[in-house]
Order: structure tokens, then C-alpha cells, then sequence
């Protein structure tokens, strides 16, 4: 991964020694609340309902086992034991008190980590494929590129009063398991007719009060003019996007209003000011970037050999076989697996993790997986390089730690923002209904059964559970001063993205689980063969749902 | 008289903020961009800026002027560091003013995005302008007061 040189660190920690004082000075009157706002943003800094929750940058999801003991030791230390893995692959921490937090940052910085532009109207943490560099169907790794990314967006000067934020994703696969189509941009590397391999440069994507879908700015990019290219982009949204209106501020509503062959041209225009530039990429620099990534000593394995022996551990103990098939991946060497830690078991709010529990990963991390981890946007964790001989005991110490629970691509394994409990922008809870469904569908058998599916839960319109893309999803809305959820049908986070639609009128929170159920059952008499939920949907449409979700009430 | 921090030194100044409700320009204010575009040809050697105005307009006349000041209404409005950025990388050498409402914490923003001189409105702080206008000694982007980025300055110190 990538490792701090002296000016990195130097940036750091001139950070934290500005926060310091920007906290002292707000302390002190110095500083108002208008204008500590954006400052304390742009530290991951919100005030919640219960306390201030800070959000630490995991930029794109890669974590050492230093840095997960350090985590372990501040929700320890100034927190209260949990921490919780958010959406964009970051770390949020609850319940820090204001005055400590220049000593969290202190800590983070002393294991090269900080919460720069984890919020506000900047450019946030730049999110990737959590099987990124060890995906069989990659065609090469993204991380370089996010890592430059990184350091060009971090402390931007021109971009950090935008009209609103900005998010980025990066892809590399076949497979997109980065959302690239729901962001302000999109970038996926892909080659060109002469087999070339550049970026598709996508823009406008976005959830929120008004899903879009991202449109293609540019088909083909060489690679060595990403950051100007991505800097005009900047500018034209800085320059154009709508500030009369926070609902309309997103780069989506600039694209729309455009067109985007008008957001094209205005593009191209500001990008000929900057093409070629000094901030053009050179071969040093990429080369540079992607020495930080390099594959680690992976041993000479027998692939075959090691695929029969745990298919005949498999078998002798199915359990283990459930969790090798729902929450282990596919990887690039022989002998490898990358395995995903689900932390979505019932009870606990989806995307928790506490200090205990991260120690242990840091400890397995260093036993299994060459000291890394890794965060992933479906709020699990991931150890990325496990050999598959090791993978029965790993299983047996994650079983004990209440981290095997095999569902990763099912049911259960629900994102879900933080909800009432915690926002104060929420509408409504979130974190209960998502145990009151993953405690209705706790039968593993059923859940395999009924095939992969997603299913994202927000508490509000700005959609932090990704409510829009999940196969169902379900959002907290306010009626008349009491909580209500809306379902939704058909969205999709992958190639063939989509917005959900709207099932009909809202539900009462206890009705929910009876609500999903009578969804799956649906799906259930209508699936063909062994069709999923979403493909199933994809053929019949949203009216046999409707009529049996709806029926009791006419 | 209002205060102005220039070449990092607290002083006075007479320039007034543009009065847009005029048609004339008024002695001792700013012109505003239309006023600006009224007067003869190279008769104004100011001019000041609103968010939303078009920067482009100013592109023939930047050695005609020797100050450019642009207006911050609200501190969240970005739209200024963008437009300096623009007219330094179009040749403008003259003075660059930050006017209005932004925050000494993003005078150092400022700075590197082409701004010489910074005027708040409220200049009771004016020390605490000029002590944060450096509170950063390394920067990845290449900016106005610094046009290579880290990662070519890196390469230098390596070869």
C-alpha cells in the first residue's frame, strides 16, 4: 500500500497543528459557528443528535494492521468501544467530544491516516473495487490511480467551496464493484481500439433527492491526462453548478441542465487552458504510484490440489462450506482467496465493529493476509490474500470473534446508513429495520435460496444506504411528523445500473418485514429456473408486487 | 479607512466596494463589471467582480487594469478562487483583491489560487488574516504561487 514520504507527513501533520488552533479559536469566540462550520467539515466533523461523529478517511478502503490497532485504541480511548464502517469505505466514530479531536487527528496522522475532506462541499475520499489487484477479471490495478487522485484532490485550493460535494469512483473490472455510475464521477480504465488501456470518464452520476445515472464525458482518455482532465471537470462545476438551491447543487443538475454535449464542450474548452500542462502525468510519477502496489510474496501453490482439499473440508463440515461459498471471492493467483468479513450480523447495526474485534482483524490480517485490510462500500471488511490451506482456520477464529456470518451478496448483508439514531438529517431510523428484517430472515437456507440480493436502507432523501441501486430498497420518509418508509423496486449498483421505482404509498415500520416477505414471496412463485431476484423482476415488473404487497389493504 | 493586507503588510486603503445600484461609477468605489463595460476603453484601471460574472469579458483589457478585486458575498461561494485562477493563467500581473466576507482560514487558499491582497469586510481580525496566509508549507497541486505540482518537484529532488 501506499506509504507517507516526508512531505506527505509534513502535510499531515500542518493539518493537524490548523485544526488545533481553529478548535481553540471556535473554544475561545474567536471563530463563529458560520465559520468553524465548513472548517470542521472538511475534518469529517459533523454535530450529530447524541454527540459529534468524526469520519476518518480509509482512502479507497486500504487499511495496514497498524493503522486497525490505532482505530482499536482511539474508539477505545475517546470513543465508546465501536466504530462503524460507512458507505464510502471510511471509519466513523459516534462519540468523540470536540475538544479531543485534534488529539484523534494527532494519533491518526502518527499512523499516516487523517479525516481531510471526509465532508463538506469539497472533493471526498476516492472510492475503488475492495478486490482491487487481486480481481481475476481486472484489467489492471486501480489503486495507483486513486492514490493519485488522492494526492491531487487533498488540500485542493480552487475546490474546496464547491456548491456541494463531489464524489469519485474508480473501476477496473469487468464486474463494477465500485458504483462508478452513481457518482459525480466515474472513471473506468478500459482500452481503446488499439488495445491501449485509458480512462472512460463518466459525470453527473448521483443518489440522493434525485437519483441519475452518470453520462460519458469523455469515451477515451490517455491515461497521463487524468488530472487535468478531471481538474476541468472541477471547474466547470465550481463555475456553473447551482448555489441558490442545495437540493440542485450536485454536478447532476449542472450535466442535466447543460446537456451533456453543452457540459462536454464547456469541458473541452476549460481543458484546453490546462492540457499538457504541468500537472500532466508523467511516465515517473505512474511508475512511482504503482510501486506502492506491487503483488506481495505470494507462495508457489498447487491451485488444484488446494481447491480439492478444501472442497473435501467443505464437505465434512457444511458450515464452513456456507461461509467458503457466500463470504470468500475469487483471486488472481492459485492457492488464493480473497475473504470478506461480514459485519452484518443480526443484532448488531449493520457496518459496527468494535475495538476488541478490530484488534483480532489486525492480528489475522498479520497471520493471513500480508498485513492489510481492507474497507468495502457494503460497510463489510476484507482480508484480500488468504491462502485457501488457511482458510479453515480462519474461519474457526472469525466464528469465535462473531465474524463468519455467511451472508456477503444475500439478504442479510443490507447497507444502512446510520439513521435517526444517530443523523440528525434523518427523517427516520434505519438501524432497526434492518434488524427487524434480518431477524425475520435469519433461516440461511432460505436465504441461499432466494439467491443474491441487495437491499439498502436510508434514513433520509440524501440516500447515505444507497436506497436507490439496492434490488430493494427502503427509505425513511416524514409524514406528518411520523417515521414511514417507501420500498423501492429493481435498482442495481453494477454494469447495468439502475434506478429503483417506487412501490407505492409508504409503510409503518412494523408492517416492513411483513412487507419484504410478501416481496420474496412474490419473487418466489414467479422466478424461473434459477433467475435472481432482480432478474426476475427485470421480466415481469414492478404490478404482481404491488398487487400482493397492496392487496390486504383494499 | 478600510484595511488591506498587501505583500503580507497590514495597511490602509481607500477603495470602496462597487455600487451596484448606480449606473456612474462613484469616486473612490470599485466599478462593477457593467460599469466597467460602459466607460471608454482603458479609461478604468479597476474593476470588481461578482460571483456569476463572466471572467472572460476581461480577457482583452488585463493590461489595462491594475487592480481586479473579487467579491466573496457569502464564504461558501467558491466561485472567486476559480475566477483568479483563471485570470492569472490568462496573463493578469496586476493586483488581485479579495473583497467581502470570506474568513482568514482561507486567505492561504487564496493565496495559492493567484490572490495578492485580501480586504475583509469585517477587518477588526486583520492580524489573524495575515497569520493564517501560511499555515501550509508543502502542497501537492500546482497552483499560481507554485506551478509545479509535488510530483514533479519530487522528481526533480530524486534525479
Amino acid at each position: 500500500m501506499y506509504i507517507y514520504d516526508q512531505y506527505d507527513q509534513r502535510i499531515v501533520d500542518e493539518r493537524v497543528a490548523q485544526f488545533r488552533d481553529q478548535t481553540r479559536r471556535y473554544l475561545a469566540g474567536e471563530l463563529s459557528d458560520a465559520e468553524f462550520l465548513p472548517l470542521r467539515l472538511q475534518n469529517g466533523l459533523y454535530v450529530q443528535r447524541l454527540a459529534p461523529m468524526l469520519r476518518i478517511a480509509v482512502p479507497y478502503g486500504l487499511l495496514s494492521s497498524t493503522q486497525v490497532r490505532k482505530l482499536a485504541h482511539i474508539t477505545r480511548h475517546y470513543d465508546k468501544g465501536y466504530a462503524h464502517v460507512s458507505t464510502r469505505q471510511n471509519i466513523q466514530l459516534n462519540w468523540p467530544i470536540l475538544e479531543e479531536v485534534p488529539d484523534i487527528l494527532a494519533e491518526l496522522a502518527s499512523v499516516q491516516m487523517h479525516a481531510i475532506q471526509t465532508s463538506g462541499n469539497c472533493i471526498r475520499n476516492t472510492t475503488t473495487d475492495q478486490f482491487a489487484g487481486v480481481a481475476a477479471d481486472e484489467r489492471e490495478d486501480p489503486r495507483p490511480w486513486c492514490e493519485i487522485i488522492r494526492q491531487w484532490s487533498t488540500l485542493h485550493p480552487e475546490f474546496a467551496f464547491l456548491p456541494r460535494k463531489f464524489k469519485i469512483a474508480v473501476c477496473a473490472s469487468e464486474q463494477d464493484r465500485a458504483a462508478i455510475h452513481a457518482h459525480d464521477i466515474g472513471v473506468e480504465l478500459l482500452p481503446n481500439a488499439a488495445g491501449e488501456l485509458g480512462f472512460k470518464v463518466l459525470a453527473g452520476g448521483g443518489l440522493g433527492r434525485t437519483p441519475v445515472i452518470g453520462s460519458v464525458v469523455c469515451e477515451w482518455l490517455e491515461k497521463r491526462h487524468l488530472l487535468t482532465y478531471l481538474e476541468a471537470i472541477l471547474r466547470v462545476y465550481n463555475q456553473h453548478g447551482r448555489r441558490d438551491n442545495k437540493y440542485k447543487a450536485r454536478i447532476k443538475i449542472l450535466v442535466k441542465a447543460m446537456g451533456i454535449e453543452a457540459f462536454r464542450d464547456a469541458v473541452e474548452a476549460e481543458w484546453a487552458q490546462l492540457k499538457d500542462g504541468p500537472s500532466t502525468l508523467t511516465d515517473d510519477e505512474i511508475e512511482r504510484a504503482k510501486s506502492f502496489f506491487t503483488s506481495p510474496p505470494y507462495a508457489d501453490i498447487d491451485g488444484d490440489a488446494a481447491r480439492e482439499a478444501l472442497a473435501a473440508r467443505a464437505a465434512a463440515d457444511p458450515i464452513f462450506g456456507n461461509w467458503l461459498t457466500r463470504n470468500t471471492h475469487q483471486h488472481r493467483v492459485p492457492g488464493y482467496r480473497a475473504v470478506t468479513i461480514s459485519l452484518k450480523a443480526t443484532g448488531i447495526a449493520p457496518g459496527d465493529v468494535t475495538d476488541r474485534q478490530l484488534d483480532l482483524l489486525a492480528d489475522l490480517a498479520d497471520s493471513y493476509s500480508f498485513g492489510e485490510l481492507r474497507t468495502t462500500h457494503q460497510q463489510n471488511m476484507v482480508l484480500a490474500d488468504v491462502e485457501e490451506n488457511a482458510l479453515y482456520s480462519l474461519w474457526q477464529r472469525l466464528q469465535r470473534a462473531g465474524l463468519a456470518t455467511a451472508n456477503i451478496g444475500y439478504l442479510t448483508d443490507l447497507i444502512c446508513c446510520p439513521g435517526g439514531d444517530y443523523c440528525s438529517l434523518a427523517n427516520a431510523k434505519s438501524i432497526p429495520i434492518a434488524e427487524a428484517i434480518q431477524a425475520r430472515f435469519e433461516d440461511l437456507d432460505y436465504l441461499y435460496d432466494l439467491g443474491p440480493l441487495e437491499l439498502n436502507i436510508s434514513g433520509c432523501m440524501n440516500a447515505c444506504g444507497h436506497h436507490h441501486i439496492g434490488h430493494i430498497g427502503i427509505l425513511g420518509v416524514d409524514k406528518k411528523g411520523a417515521e414511514f418508509y417507501q420500498v423501492s423496486l429493481g435498482g442495481s449498483q453494477s454494469k447495468d445500473a439502475a434506478i429503483g421505482k417506487i412501490l407505492g404509498p409508504s409503510f409503518s415500520q412494523d408492517a416492513i418485514p411483513d412487507v419484504v416477505e410478501n416481496l420474496l414471496a412474490t419473487f418466489v412463485s414467479l422466478r424461473q429456473g434459477d433467475e435472481t431476484f432482480l432478474q426476475t423482476y427485470n421480466r415481469v415488473g414492478i404490478e404482481p408486487f404491488k398487487e400482493r404487497v397492496y392487496a390486504k389493504a383494499d | 479607512m478600510p484595511k488591506l493586507i498587501k505583500q503580507d503588510t497590514i495597511c490602509s486603503d481607500d477603495w470602496l466596494p462597487a455600487d451596484a445600484a448606480s449606473d456612474q461609477v462613484t469616486q473612490h468605489h470599485f466599478p462593477t463589471l457593467p460599469q466597467w463595460r460602459a466607460a471608454a476603453a482603458g479609461t478604468l484601471r479597476t474593476v470588481q467582480l461578482q460571483p456569476g460574472d463572466v471572467v472572460a469579458e476581461l480577457a482583452g483589457a488585463l493590461d489595462t487594469l491594475d487592480i481586479i478585486a473579487v467579491d466573496f458575498p457569502v464564504l461558501t461561494d467558491g466561485r472567486g478562487f476559480s475566477y483568479a485562477r483563471d485570470l492569472r493563467e490568462r496573463g493578469y500581473r496586476g493586483e488581485l483583491r479579495a473583497t467581502g466576507h470570506f474568513m482568514p482560514d482561507q486567505v492561504h487558499y487564496l493565496r495559492r489560487c493567484g490572490f495578492d491582497a485580501f480586504q475583509p469586510t469585517d477587518d477588526s481580525r486583520i492580524e489573524e488574516y495575515l497569520r493564517q496566509s501560511r499555515v501550509f508549507s508543502e502542497q501537492y497541486q500546482a497552483s499560481i504561487d507554485q506551478p509545479l505540482p509535488l510530483f514533479r518537484r519530487r522528481e526533480a529532488q530524486a534525479s
